[in-house]
């Protein structure tokens, strides 16, 4: 299920209309992630506040969302243009990848509260087809 | 036997009350149909599916989501037996349906996104746990009866 070009216009169109929101997505997304999927909170035993805006989880989200912004420049090839990222995933933070996906729901229900009418049908395919690539990427270099 | 909250209880009950039943059914099968592509092919016989907006202006399309939608009704007033519930709903949906039970999450996770952007900021963490825990048991029951 890889993007078309119709699907890389979306992403980069949708984009352009919420990447400026990008850390109040990454900071709702990450809360709500550690409250729905309780589970998630086995990575961050480090911080000492998981509560939802903690200062921890916004500085947190809004790296998360650079990752995002950064993947939606590399569009046309996320596999090597994530290398440096899914090396660092694979190797230093060992999040299973079966996690990139409740994330990446996380960020498409936040985009869908905050932009009810861009995040119509044909925008929601497309970008859920770029988040499953970026989470492929990811894990691309985890075995 | 599933354990509810009173916050679950009560958000299940608060959702199903306020949703506005025609506008959400058709908006939730309509985003299956063009997110998931492949759910089409349990309905070759409603038209003209062939794009987004063909598929929001599908009158079967609209009539089969709000018709979905009702269905949940009875689990809404059935929290503590949904399993039983939908025993029969569920033979349905594999001897005569033949949908694949895989396909209910798909709906479901549509329906969550429909229903976040209906409440907006009111879709907070928890009422989204307690909404998935409600559909994560009715896709589960729709699945029992598969053998």
């Amino acid at each position: 299920m890889s993007l078309s070009d119709k699907d890389k216009a979306a992403v980069v169109a949708l984009w352009g209309k919420i990447g400026k929101s990008a850390d109040v997505i990454g900071n709702d997304a990450l809360s709500r992630m550690i409250v729905v999927y309780p589970e998630t909170k086995t990575y961050f035993s480090h911080w000492p506040d998981l509560a939802p805006g903690s200062p921890h989880i916004k500085a947190h989200g809004k790296k998360v969302m650079g990752g995002i912004a950064l993947a939606v420049t590399k569009i046309d090839d996320l596999k090597a243009g994530l290398f440096d990222l899914s090396e660092q995933h694979a190797y230093k933070l060992r999040v299973d990848p079966s996690n990139f996906k409740i994330l990446n729901h996380c960020i498409l229900v936040v985009i869908s509260i905050m932009f009810p009418k861009e995040f119509t049908p044909e925008a929601h395919v497309s970008l859920d087809k770029f988040l499953s690539g970026v989470a492929l990427a990811l894990a691309e270099r985890y075995r | 036997m599933v354990e509810w909250t009173d916050f679950e209880r009560a958000t299940i009950k608060d959702i199903f009350s306020k949703i506005e039943y025609d506008v959400v059914g058709p908006a939730t099968l309509a985003r299956c149909l063009v997110v998931y592509p492949w759910t089409q092919r349990y309905f070759g016989k409603f038209g003209n599916l062939y794009n987004a907006a063909g598929i929001a202006e599908n009158a079967m399309v609209s009539k089969h989501g709000i018709t979905i939608l009702h269905g949940l009704d009875r689990a809404v007033k059935n929290m503590d037996d949904i399993k039983n519930t939908y025993a029969e709903l569920s033979v349905l949906h594999s001897e005569k349906l033949h949908v694949d039970p895989d396909n209910f999450k798909l709906l479901a996770d549509c329906l969550t996104i429909v229903v976040a952007a209906r409440f907006g900021n009111g879709f907070t963490g928890e009422v989204q746990a307690a909404f998935q825990k409600f559909m994560a048991v009715v896709v589960s029951s729709l699945g029992k009866q598969y053998h």
